[in-house]
């Protein structure tokens, strides 16, 4: 069994701005020790020669040119926004920002 | 905003104390056209949230398509900075949570950048070259801007919100990370300065980035540390964000130097933190320790598949490059035969370009110098504008060289000739005829006006007869005077010192 314990998964949580309440860390740490459990099965039949893929499909290269498209207007950008002013987008102040 | 409260040492003392090590984080906003995913314009300065698509406001089932340009561009900069390019490399997602991106994560590159292991010659003002080694340079994107709303300062304490404008979002970055800075000691401040400009040059020589640092084109974090010399160890480092001018990266790093200084003598150990460095206090105050919020989880990026560089390319792209800058300005000064002092003058006064353009046209170099410098670096002063920017062309000044060495008008009347041309009234031909601007040839009004100077001079006449030729001068100058400067000085001392009887 993978070691996930509830710290882990509080780390996580917190990484991720996921507010998680004791039940659900207890809950989810047994969860997420069985999905690592299941992939780690992957690392016993890819050896050294098994380059890691990040992408399913072999394909390398794939560029645009860098000619202009279609944007989106200021009202089309703002649509799904909870709050806007000024022509952007309203968040809360964030204190830990840079 | 509140003054800083750290102790410091003077920077004299701290280097007798302490070995500082550097180290520099640039970022370069990159100039294509589009976006690095997206093909929303990439363009400064215009209506908020109006450069985006789906993909830059990361909006549910977009995919990013790299920009092509701006992988040649990063290997260029990858090339001029003597690395090597990476045959195969990935885009990583960088995850964190702040609004200036809206994807909740940063495209960029972790394991593999596209270049590393490079090194740059950075030469400061006496001559002395120190090499600085380049542990890579990767592909990423910009994010956002954000700007703190409400509370009494304007600044993120106390804000009540902030707004957000994605035109940025997504615009290419390349980010140029050095290895560790080393044996530097005083000169720390100055090599400082002279990295980050030699990375601004060679960046807009490549023509790859505007890199207007007042736009925030170019962007540095500088990494401080002190050691007591003779220790190997690193001490603790830390990071002073966003430096976005070259003085201003000079005074981070020295201020740094001087309040790790304090602070190790006072026996409490550095804080590992980001810095926000103050233009208007010159000093910096603590940002964020490091913390778990650090912890960026990178992973490959599924969205894109892998960048694949081979011989062919990179060598067309290295056929590209432009001759880089230090070793342009190297020749140039060979080519020119300019004193240390006159070129450094030359570049700074931002003519080097104008002044080989106006040796190309056909003047001496000697010619070319004393019009940039002199006459058009004074206009330009006045006029408050780069000399460049005058409308003066090579063509022009070769035109008024001809009209000078024929002897038809002399560097006096030259200036007059330069008025009536950049004032539309014709060729430097033409204004000379309109404006009767020719020097006086004709020995007989010369002779006239030399005697008139000698008579009202006696006194000098005298010391001249007796001797004393360098006396000349004043006679000369009444005469030029006397036929308002439409004289050849030359000519006139020869005549003076004849009418004397002395030898020249």
């Amino acid at each position: 069994m993978a070691e996930i314990n509830r710290d882990d998964v509080a780390h996580l949580a917190r990484l991720a701005h996921i507010d998680m309440n004791d039940d659900e860390l207890d809950r989810m740490a047994g969860e997420l020790a069985v999905i690592v459990d299941s992939i780690r099965t992957v690392s016993e039949v890819a050896g050294d020669d098994v380059p890691a893929t990040s992408h399913p499909i072999p394909l390398s290269n794939v560029f645009r040119d860098d000619v202009v498209g279609d944007t989106l207007s200021n009202e089309e950008a703002l649509m799904g926004a909870p709050d806007n002013a000024d022509g952007r987008f309203r968040v809360p102040a964030i204190l830990d920002g840079e | 905003m509140t003054a800083a409260t750290d102790e410091i040492l003077s920077f004299e003392e701290a280097m007798e104390k302490y070995d500082p090590v550097l180290g520099f984080e640039v970022h370069v906003e990159l100039n294509t056209r589009t976006k690095m995913f997206s093909s929303a314009p990439n363009a400064f300065g215009d209506v908020p949230n109006t450069n985006v698509t789906p993909v830059d406001l990361g909006l549910p089932g977009v995919l990013p398509v790299v920009n092509g340009v701006a992988v040649e561009s990063a290997i260029k900069i990858g090339l001029a900075l003597n690395c090597k390019i990476a045959e195969k490399c990935y885009f990583a997602r960088k995850n964190y949570f702040y609004p200036d991106t809206p994807k909740n994560f940063q495209t960029s590159q972790f394991e593999d950048p596209i270049a590393y292991d490079g090194s740059i010659d950075i030469e400061l003002a006496d001559g002395t070259v120190f090499t600085v080694e380049i542990e890579r340079a990767h592909m990423e994107e910009d994010a956002g801007k954000l700007t703190h709303m409400g509370g009494a300062t304007g600044r993120i304490q106390g804000a009540d919100f902030s707004l957000v404008d994605y035109n940025r979002a997504g615009v290419p970055l390349i980010e140029i990370v050095t290895k560790p800075i080393e044996g530097v000691g005083s000169r720390a401040p100055e090599l400082a300065k002279a990295y980050v400009a030699a990375i601004r040059e060679i960046v807009k020589n490549l023509g790859v980035s505007d890199a207007r640092m007042e736009r925030g084109n170019v962007r540095c974090d500088a990494n401080v540390s002190l050691r007591p010399y003779g220790q190997e160890k690193f001490g603790t480092r830390t990071e002073t964000k966003n430096v976005n001018s070259l003085r201003a990266v000079e005074h981070a790093v020295r201020y740094e130097i001087q309040r790790h200084a304090a602070v190790l003598d006072s026996g409490t150990p550095i804080q590992q933190e980001t810095r926000h460095w103050h233009e208007d206090t010159r000093s910096t105050t603590s940002g964020r320790p490091k913390s778990d919020a650090d912890d960026y989880r990178y992973f490959p990026e599924p969205d894109l598949v892998p960048v694949v560089t081979n011989h062919a390319w990179i060598e067309k792209l290295r056929a590209e490059l432009p001759e880089p800058p230090a070793e342009r300005r190297k020749r140039l000064q060979a080519d020119w035969g300019y004193s240390d002092a006159e070129f450094r003058d030359v570049v700074n006064a931002g003519v080097m370009s104008s002044i080989e353009d106006t040796i190309a046209a056909g003047v001496s170099a000697a010619v070319a110098r004393k019009w940039w410098m002199g006459e058009i670096s004074r206009r330009a002063k006045l006029a408050d504008l780069e000399p460049a920017e005058l409308g003066v062309t090579p063509e022009l000044i070769v035109e008024l060289n001809v009209l000078i060495e024929s002897g038809k008008i002399n560097d006096k009347l030259s200036r007059d000739v330069l008025d009536g041309v950049l004032a539309g009234e014709g060729t430097p031909a033409e204004v000379v005829e309109k404006r009767g601007l020719a020097v006086v040839s004709d020995d007989g009004p010369l002779l006239e006006a030399i005697d008139g100077a000698l008579a009202a001079q006696p006194d000098v006449a005298a010391k001249i007869r007796g001797g004393k030729v360098q006396a000349v001068g004043a006679i000369v100058g009444g005469v030029m005077k006397a036929t308002r400067g439409q004289a050849d000085a030359g000519r006139v001392r020869e005549l003076i010192l004849q009418r004397l009887g002395v030898e020249g």
